[in-house]
């Protein structure tokens, strides 16, 4: 449904984004995941042909963004990120304004269907101006769906909104996936996992990973690592975990509390535990530990300065005449 | 064309929701009604010609102000962004945006034909082939007047900005003429391209097709330009 074929964009002074590839099948959810000034906004604008790439080539169900760009909006519907809104209009009148320039058959329908959608129908004659943050993201949203787009490009679509806000944009943007084909932009961790089938992490323009949350998880734990607590510890309990085979760090974290790293693809719990009984320290838990979302960006996103910028950096100039043409 | 028109009905909706459009209108009729009064006054003819020369002027000072928000405003908010990723060419923008500030124009002249009515009501008899001449010559003055207005609001995301570039460029083009004072040997062309003495025919009564073709190759010119400019934004 959304093909990205190494985009590059570059400004005069700086480089926004650098080979970003990847491909959204029908109905997935998929998450860009970065900091600030990591290039999802820009690898969005270009998705939605606001903005051309100076390399590359992206398509919108099967439309070039460039150069087939009126059938690919057609097929999209896009929020950008601080949701731009016509103050001194009504809800109702700038969603059928909308509504008129995509050419929606039936606008009327369309308009109360989207306003259904994001629970804005109360609010229809509110001037957009007056409307709370909430509000607005939601008029966004709205404007967004109102031509039932297979596609959905949504540029943080929960920032700025209250708690039970939040949950209601998920619940929506979960309810739109499956018929839709969604990318959403975010960098909130747990916003992804919770829905996106995948994420793509972006780190100073260059995809650090994707691949979906739970293989994410699996893939980056270079080494596990299990969690033991016992009550009666000794003072060589460290030293005897460390000599089981495939463990390569212990720590105690506090008394008591060990933090057991060791190879992959080995699963130790069962030596661990006989060693404790054996010894007699009293097993309290013992528990694999999984690295959380936020341990694995952090990991992806400050590997990405030292380890993998150098490769790219000489990459070929990709050709300017992209930049020229309309 | 239709989503061209589209967007003129949202921006002259826009115009009248905010107190540009009145102030605007409000202001020109002031100043056409005090200039109309006392050329009637002074003159005791039943003629629009004077009128009509002190409109053109009115025009080049309050044409900024009618053309700075339009492109202006929409970059300096972001709107552009969900307008431009919309199935919309940029032509149609500009061009929607453009007839939206004609369209307040239109409105601003029709309240001036009270001035002929008044003129025909009194008992005068004024030249009605002058007064359509003058008509015409004033729609084809603002078009290309507003078209240069709607390219300076393309260049910047800044109203005041929009309208001083826009000022600078219409005063540069009414004062071109006289130029032709001190270069002699060029006289013809700068005369040429002024677009104020280009108005002195329509208000005899005189509908040059040259002079109508200025003012069209210079609306057309302005928005193919505004057009580029839109264009280019995006890859900035």
């Amino acid at each position: 449904m959304i093909e990205a074929q190494g985009l590059v964009k570059r400004y005069t002074t700086r480089t926004a984004i650098e080979d970003i590839s990847f491909s959204v099948e029908r109905g997935e959810i998929l998450g860009f995941l970065g900091p600030n000034g990591a290039g999802k906004t820009t690898t969005m604008r270009i998705l939605t042909g606001y903005m051309p790439p100076s390399a590359g080539s992206a398509s919108i169900a099967g439309h070039d963004v460039v150069y087939d760009s009126l059938a690919a909006r057609q097929n999209l519907g896009y929020l950008p990120e601080n949701v731009p809104l016509y103050p001194e209009m009504s809800v109702a009148g700038y969603l059928d304004y909308m509504a008129r320039l995509r050419r929606v058959s039936q606008r009327r329908e369309a308009v109360a269907r989207a306003m259904e959608q994001v629970h804005i129908t109360d609010r229809a004659n509110d001037r957009i101006g007056k409307l709370s943050k909430g509000y607005r993201q939601r008029v966004g949203l709205a404007q967004a769906l109102l031509h039932s787009p297979p596609v959905l490009i949504l540029d943080e679509p929960t920032v700025g909104l209250d708690p039970r806000q939040i949950i209601e944009v998920r619940e929506l943007i979960r309810n739109l996936g499956g018929e839709r084909t969604i990318i959403l932009s975010t960098h909130i961790l747990p916003e992804v996992s919770q829905l996106c089938q995948r994420i793509v992490i972006l780190n100073k323009g260059r995809i650090a990973a994707v691949d979906t949350p739970q293989a994410l998880t699996a893939r980056l734990q270079g080494s596990q690592r299990i969690y033991l607590e016992v009550a009666h510890p000794t003072p060589e309990t460290t030293v005897a975990l460390a000599e089981i085979p495939g463990v390569e760090q212990v720590q105690e974290q506090a008394p008591g509390v060990f933090d057991i790293q060791h190879q992959r693809d080995r699963d130790l719990r069962q030596s661990i535990a006989a060693l404790v009984v054996e010894r007699g320290w009293g097993l309290l838990e013992l528990r694999a530990v999984r690295m959380s979302m936020e341990e694995i960006f952090m990991q992806l996103t400050t590997q990405e300065d030292s380890a993998t910028a150098e490769p790219y950096a000489e990459a070929p100039a990709p050709e300017e005449e992209l930049a020229t043409t309309s | 064309m239709y989503t061209a028109l589209t967007i003129a009905r949202r921006e002259l909706a826009a115009y009248f929701v905010s107190p540009i459009a009145y102030v605007v209108t409000a202001a020109f009729l002031v100043i056409s009604g005090y200039l109309f009064s006392i050329i009637l006054i002074t003159s005791r003819q039943a003629s629009l010609e004077g009128l009509f020369f002190n409109i053109t002027v009115v025009l080049l000072f309050i044409a900024p102000f009618m053309t700075m928000r339009l492109l202006a405003e929409e970059q300096r908010s972001g709107t552009i962004e969900v307008l431009l990723t919309a199935p919309v060419r940029d032509w149609e923008v500009v061009m929607g945006k453009f007839l939206a500030a004609l369209g307040l124009f239109a409105v601003m002249l029709m309240l001036t034909l009270t001035y002929s009515i008044m003129l025909w009501r009194l008992g005068g008899n004024p030249d009605w082939g002058r007064v359509v001449s003058g008509y015409l010559g004033l729609c084809l003055l603002a078009s290309a007047t507003l078209a240069i207005g709607t390219l300076a609001s393309a260049l910047t995301d800044n109203q005041i900005t929009a309208a001083v570039i826009a000022f600078a460029i219409l005063l540069l083009l009414w004062l071109i003429g006289a130029a032709g004072n001190v270069a002699t040997g060029a006289a013809g062309v700068l005369q040429a391209l002024s677009i104020s003495d280009r108005y002195d025919d329509f208000a005899r009564g005189a509908v040059n097709l040259a002079d109508v073709v200025y003012y069209l190759s210079l609306t057309v010119g302005a928005l193919f330009l505004a057009t580029r400019v839109i264009e280019t934004r995006r890859y900035r």
